[in-house]
């Protein structure tokens, strides 16, 4: 008899984790269902003695017992995809029993929360704000500026809101970390409640995340006494992508809809129920026990710039080595598309790679030497997010991908702003005639005698083009929040890069 | 609405009470149980929570986890989003649509998170990766 490991994560039971699991369990071998090493395209992963074979299917097993088997891809720690990361916030991928207390023990689990305790919760602070981590759900903030400002406020009752509502296409990190290894967002919660004076925690997950859901309600549960009398609770959205949003996310929680609050007032002085908040993202509060175990300078040797520390990358879409890599600020797109992704899974050329979901833009090849860093990509009218990667083979339309953002915009608008509400709209009409090659006649206004300065000439594809670039400018400044504010980077993006697809003429300023 | 529906709800509602917040854990819990939150149930939970009935519907109409009509055939959730599009989803659609044949409904869905293995599905909270035309022909024939 030997002892089997597999992943019980979401992406590898929709893969078929669960029937390998039970056909070794069926050939009497032992199997431990643990998190998941984020080699995804190796998923079913089986794990035995160290030794990786996948993607594995039930009728693999005997081939894999009796070492016949050609799926091995030798010892998975020394495998390139993992051996080359950075796991800090990571770091127990793979190795644990997700729900396991005493693997969460047994792996440097509550060091940092019991640091924190022996230090107080202003050296907490000071810890957080020297790692110089950033928020990890897109925005950038300084983490420890937030914790600070929660701390200062005086109220009866302050809140740890931790946002799980990972709705950007291309990213799992936050499932990945809520599945494999729910115990350090629980620590990372529970420090950020000592720390700030907050005994009451929420963790807000969309509620396409059934197996997160489950598993945290479980390590919720049985670490329920240690983390006394800080009290975490999870809630489960439903289905709106703009929850995902922080003021959005609190009005959600409140159980109202989720708009889009006006800011001022931060939620940090007036949050949830008016009071207090922290809302962090799930992988900065994932990041802060490795801080506070290791220190805060360990953390910040990572990174360039003012990108410290590591980000969990994650890569998707159309790539030969998708998954989870985790490695310092700094990386080049180009190195992690075609080195570490091994380039597209169709084998064709790469036309286009979206960084940062839904609202980031596309970047070009020709871009790809651009380093993975906050500043870097601001400067190129770009976004890392959440750090997810999408990659695009060259069938892909980029014309169609600026309509579907726009659509998705539409779709997804809280319907608070009129930018985003209905700018959303008007741009995928106006893509739409941009495609169709039917530029806008005159209307019936524009008809009327009084109107005697309105252009007598319908619109050209050029004039369609311009109005596209306005309604771009308009809603990116114009838009409450995110939403509606970054929707033009994959428009915009799109347009500049590839206008043949748009049909447009390469002006000399695109082909730059 | 029969009484005995009405006290089911009433269940439910006391299992929230003393919860911040409780319209949202209350409303899903009802979609769970009767498959959509009804006319009826808006103005009942809005009684028991002291809100206008205006107010429930609107928060039942702002989020799309929740129908306001028992859907009618079983629904498979086809995640659209970019992941999955870069990865052929769009070219399954027209094939999919006709292989379910008006027995089960289709529904968009953007991101399920298994955004490297896609294209990908959810049934009820099941989820398949890795599918292909014949894939999910037999998912969705599997359900009808």
């Amino acid at each position: 008899m030997v002892t089997v490991r597999i992943s019980d994560d979401a992406l590898a039971i929709a893969c078929g984790a669960d029937e390998v699991a039970a056909a070794f369990a069926q050939a009497g071998h032992e199997v431990l269902r643990v998190s998941s090493w984020g080699m995804q395209w190796l998923e079913p992963l089986v794990e035995i003695d160290g030794m990786g074979f996948g993607p594995a299917a039930p009728g693999d097993v005997a081939a894999i017992l009796d070492g016949s088997s050609p799926l091995g891809i030798g010892r998975i720690e020394a495998h390139p995809f993992i051996a080359k990361q950075q796991r800090l916030t990571f770091a127990r991928a793979g190795k644990t029993r997700p729900t396991s207390l005493e693997d969460y023990a047994a792996s440097d689990g509550w060091k940092g929360l019991a640091h924190a305790r022996e230090i107080g919760g202003e050296a907490t602070i000071e810890q957080v704000i020297a790692s110089g981590l950033r928020g990890r759900g897109g925005a950038g903030f300084p983490t420890g500026i937030k914790w600070r400002t929660v701390a200062g406020a005086v109220a009866d009752q302050k809140y740890i809101v931790c946002n799980a509502d990972e709705g950007d296409s291309a990213t799992f990190a936050d499932r990945m970390l809520m599945e494999g290894d729910p115990y350090c967002l629980i620590e990372g919660m529970a420090i950020a409640g000592f720390a700030v004076g907050a005994s009451k925690g929420y963790i807000y997950v969309r509620s396409e995340y059934p197996h997160a859901i489950a598993k945290l309600e479980e390590a919720i549960r049985v670490s329920a006494h240690l983390v006394a009398p800080f009290d975490v609770e999870v809630r489960v959205g439903a289905g709106a992508y703009v929850c995902g949003e922080e003021t959005s996310l609190l009005n959600s929680l409140e159980g109202k809809r989720g708009e889009v609050r006006a800011k001022p007032p931060i939620p940090a002085l007036v949050g949830l129920f008016g009071r207090p908040t922290i809302v962090n993202n799930v992988l900065s509060l994932a990041a802060i026990p490795y801080i506070m175990a290791q220190g805060a300078q360990a953390y910040a040797d990572y990174g360039m710039g003012r990108s410290r520390g590591t980000m969990p990358i994650q890569l998707a879409g159309n790539i030969k080595h998708g998954g989870l890599y985790e490695t310092a600020f700094g990386i080049s797109l180009g190195e992690l598309v075609n080195e570490i992704g091994g380039g597209t899974q169709s084998g064709r050329p790469v036309k286009a790679v979206q960084v940062g979901g839904p609202l980031g833009a596309y970047l070009h090849p020709e871009q790809f030497e651009i380093p993975f860093d906050y500043e870097a990509y601001a400067a190129v009218d770009a976004l890392i997010g959440h750090g997810g990667i999408t990659v695009f083979d060259d069938s892909a339309d980029m014309a169609g991908m600026a309509r579907f953002a726009m659509e998705f915009c539409a779709v997804e608008s809280c319907g608070k702003c009129t930018p985003c509400r209905i700018g959303s709209i008007r741009g995928r009409e106006l893509i739409d005639r941009i495609l169709d090659r039917a530029p806008r006649g005159r209307d019936v206004v524009e008809t009327l005698p009084q109107m005697h300065n309105a252009k007598t000439a319908p619109r050209s594809l050029e004039d369609e083009i311009v109005l596209l670039e306005d309604l771009c400018e308009t809603m990116k400044f114009g838009s409450l929040c995110a939403l509606g504010g970054f929707t033009p980077y994959p428009v915009m993006s799109a347009l500049k890069h590839w206008p043949e697809d748009f049909g447009a003429v390469r002006t000399a300023e695109a082909a730059e | 609405m029969v009484h005995s529906a009405l006290s089911g709800l009433d269940e439910i509602v006391a299992r929230h009470a003393g919860r911040e917040g409780p319209l949202l854990p209350i409303l899903h819990d009802v979609q769970a149980e009767y498959g959509h939150v009804s006319e009826d149930a808006k103005r009942y939970i809005a009684g028991a929570l002291n809100l206008s009935r205006a107010d429930v519907h609107g928060v039942v109409s702002f989020y799309h986890d929740f129908r306001e009509a028992p859907a009618a055939r079983p629904v498979l959730k086809l995640c659209r989003a970019e992941a999955c599009q870069a990865r052929g989803v769009e070219a399954l659609v027209a094939d999919a649509e006709a292989a379910a044949q008006g027995r089960v409904t289709i529904e968009p869905v953007y991101c399920l998170g298994l955004c490297s293995v896609g294209p990908n599905a959810m049934v009820g909270s099941a989820v398949h990766a890795r599918l292909d035309g014949p894939k999910l022909d037999a998912l969705i024939k599997g359900l009808a």
